[in-house]
């Protein structure tokens, strides 16, 4: 068996943009773009990057949502490209995905019984009073009381239309979960609740993540690894703690000098990116990065840099190294 | 029971719906310049007597006041007035037409709504692949050919050139009429076991319901291919896939039921509009039905048959309303009925 849950190698898609009198394919939206990453078993992957660089992308064609128009994924050392029909619905108990907002990723017509259930009556056996039972374990392991199972999503508040999606998606013991912002559509007291929320989940049933987010210290508190990515690249993946440390690659450095920090007399020097993100249409040439790079040299501009080893375990895409 | 509740206010609702609508028909009906009951007397020769005659059985001479206050009193008694076009009650009228249309009607909603549904679903699914561009096609055409054009072409195609069905009325002049039940053709001939009835009022019925139902299956068809389209691009499709549902499951039981609302708004003003009776068609095919009811009232200034038609409208509109409405709460559970 291999020890990662999920490998990507050279992960590719590229939407086509029409336009034209016959809508012709006149270019392309290089939304994940030669994207590789490995997920152990057990650990928890933050994405970060700005909003349309990828993230969302990328997290929907390892799971099969989309299909990738180049590269490989392997699901515990199977190739997902080879499964199809009845076997990747079989695949789906495995690999489950929570949506960024619970305000319209529960069907409104479903009962909270339903929207539960529904993967039980799908995949197994499971009816009656045994379906009552299970639905009423995992609501309380979300968090969520008895009296809400006859409830539709939309007599609940945003945190516990979250928990009903966190607790449809581990109904069946998956494996690996995509969070995709989990919790930008909530309240910052309730983002705190739902985030332990997956940590305990996690430690309980030994569950991978990859959790996408845009928020640094989100990812620093419940990552093992942290990627980043720029324009449908991954510039630089690495180690949660050495990555906050010592940022390597330019744009890291540039996110990381943007967190917050809650203390007022601290002075910090933020680095001033120049220039707006490159659309993901028409990318810049060589590095992504090097029309707003303040430490761009010549051969940023003409080379495009590969993913280099940078001392233990962390792999940069930048020329500096 | 709060939907009793709901159900009860809407009806009593439809008290001052009708106050307003009789108020109206009433006004307009009796300041046009005409000498109605000269026109029934007989026109311009008529004999004085008679017309001074109907002029006091009409309560024309009393004020719009008292005449609008015997008609109410009259309509509160079940009493639509006389129809002087057909010389006799406008209920016994009604009674008659009411059927035809309401048959029509029927035949022309079952062909619509599953069909327009089905083939939205069809369409949105299969979004701008060929069996898309078909359905659309059906749509625009549905929606924009003129009835009166269709009804006429399908005649001369069906009953002129390839002589395979009849041309207009209810019935082959040598068949019987089926015994009255509910004056619904179709019905009545199958209870009774009039099956010459039978055959010829289904053949009858194929040309004009297919005309009505064309029209509507445009609207339905166009309307419920929007909303699935919308709505299969939502976040909780996605989760549904997610889930590994099957793609049936996920277009039949989460995408269609909340697609559904907007057909179901539609259809249901579609059928309490054509209940009432569309008048080219019944027309162009001799439909006894209410359009054409309708029709000969107003040009044989028949007051008491336009007012008449009028009110059962009325109620037909407010009722499909209602039942709609109703419908909503079942099909969605966020709307709560009464609150």
């Amino acid at each position: 068996m291999s020890k990662y849950i999920i490998e990507a190698e050279n992960v590719k898609k590229y939407f086509p943009i029409k336009g034209g009198v016959f809508s012709k394919v006149v270019g392309y939206v290089k939304a994940v773009d030669d994207v590789s990453l490995k997920i152990e078993k057990g650990t928890c992957m933050a994405l970060v990057g700005e909003s349309g660089c990828g993230k969302t992308t990328f997290g929907r064609v390892l799971l099969k949502l989309i299909e990738p128009d180049a590269g490989k994924i392997l699901f515990e050392g199977k190739d997902l490209a080879k499964v199809k029909g009845k076997k990747l619905r079989e695949m789906r108990k495995d690999m489950q995905m929570v949506f960024q907002d619970p305000n319209s990723s529960l069907d409104p017509r479903f009962t909270v019984k339903n929207i539960i259930g529904e993967p039980f009556s799908n995949f197994t056996n499971i009816k009656g009073e045994e379906l009552v039972k299970r639905i009423l374990e995992l609501l309380n392991l979300v968090g969520l009381k008895k009296e809400h199972l006859y409830r539709y999503p939309h007599e609940f508040s945003g945190g516990q239309r979250q928990r009903i999606a966190v607790a449809r998606a581990i109904a069946l013991d998956p494996k690996f979960i995509v969070l995709d912002e989990p919790t930008s559509a909530l309240d910052v007291s309730v983002q705190a609740k739902i985030l332990n929320l997956f940590q305990d989940l996690q430690e309980k049933f030994d569950l991978s993540y990859l959790f996408i987010t845009h928020d640094l210290s989100v990812a620093k508190h419940m990552a093992d690894n942290i990627g980043v990515m720029y324009v449908g690249k991954l510039v630089e993946t690495s180690a949660t703690e050495p990555l906050f440390e010592e940022p390597l690659h330019p744009y890291t450095q540039a996110l990381l000098s943007a967190i917050p920090v809650a203390d007022p007399e601290y002075k910090v020097e933020r680095i001033i990116l120049k220039g707006d993100v490159p659309s993901p249409a028409n990318p810049p040439s060589g590095c992504r990065f090097h029309p707003r790079c303040p430490k761009a040299m010549e051969i940023c501009s003409k080379e495009e840099p590969e993913l280099k080893k940078v001392g233990d375990g962390r792999l940069v895409a930048c020329h500096l190294y | 029971m709060k939907l009793r509740d709901y159900i009860i206010r809407r009806l009593i609702l439809l008290i001052p719906i009708l106050l307003g609508v009789t108020l109206l028909t009433f006004t307009v009906s009796h300041i046009i310049p005409a000498d109605v009951a000269r026109v029934f007397a007989g026109g311009e020769k008529a004999n004085p007597e008679t017309i001074a005659r109907i002029r006091a059985e009409m309560h024309l001479d009393d004020p719009l006041y008292k005449q609008y206050y015997y008609y109410l009193n009259d309509l509160i008694h079940g009493n639509l007035g006389k129809s002087y076009s057909e010389n006799r009650p406008v209920v016994d009228a009604i009674k008659q037409y009411f059927p035809a249309t309401a048959e029509l009607t029927v035949l022309a909603m079952l062909l619509a709504i599953p069909i327009g549904i089905i083939t939205g679903i069809i369409s949105a699914v299969r979004r701008n692949q060929w069996i898309d561009h078909v359905t659309r096609l059906i749509a625009i055409t549905g929606v924009s050919i003129p009835i009166f054009w269709l009804a006429l072409m399908l005649q001369i195609a069906f009953a002129y050139k390839y002589p395979i069905l009849p041309l207009d009325s209810r019935l082959g002049i040598d068949v019987m009429a089926p015994k009255h039940i509910t004056g619904l053709y179709i019905f009545d001939s199958l209870v009774t076991g009039n099956f010459a009835a039978l055959k010829s009022s289904i053949y009858h019925l194929i040309l004009p319901a297919f005309t009505l139902g064309y029209a509507s299956l445009g609207i339905i068809l166009r309307i419920t291919r929007s909303s699935m389209l919308e709505i299969v691009r939502s976040d909780y499709i996605r989760t549904a896939r997610a889930k590994g549902l099957k793609e049936r499951t996920v277009i039949y039981k989460h995408a269609l039921r909340n697609a559904l609302i907007p057909t179901l708004t539609v259809s249901g003003l579609i059928f309490a509009g054509l209940l009432g009776g569309a008048v080219l068609t019944e027309t162009i095919f001799n439909w006894p039905g209410m359009g054409r009811f309708a029709v000969n009232a107003v040009n044989n200034l028949d007051f008491s048959s336009v007012m008449g038609f009028t009110v059962i409208m009325a109620i037909i509109m407010v009722t499909a309303n209602l039942i709609v409405d109703i419908l909503y709460s079942v099909l969605d559970p966020r709307i709560r009925l009464g609150e």
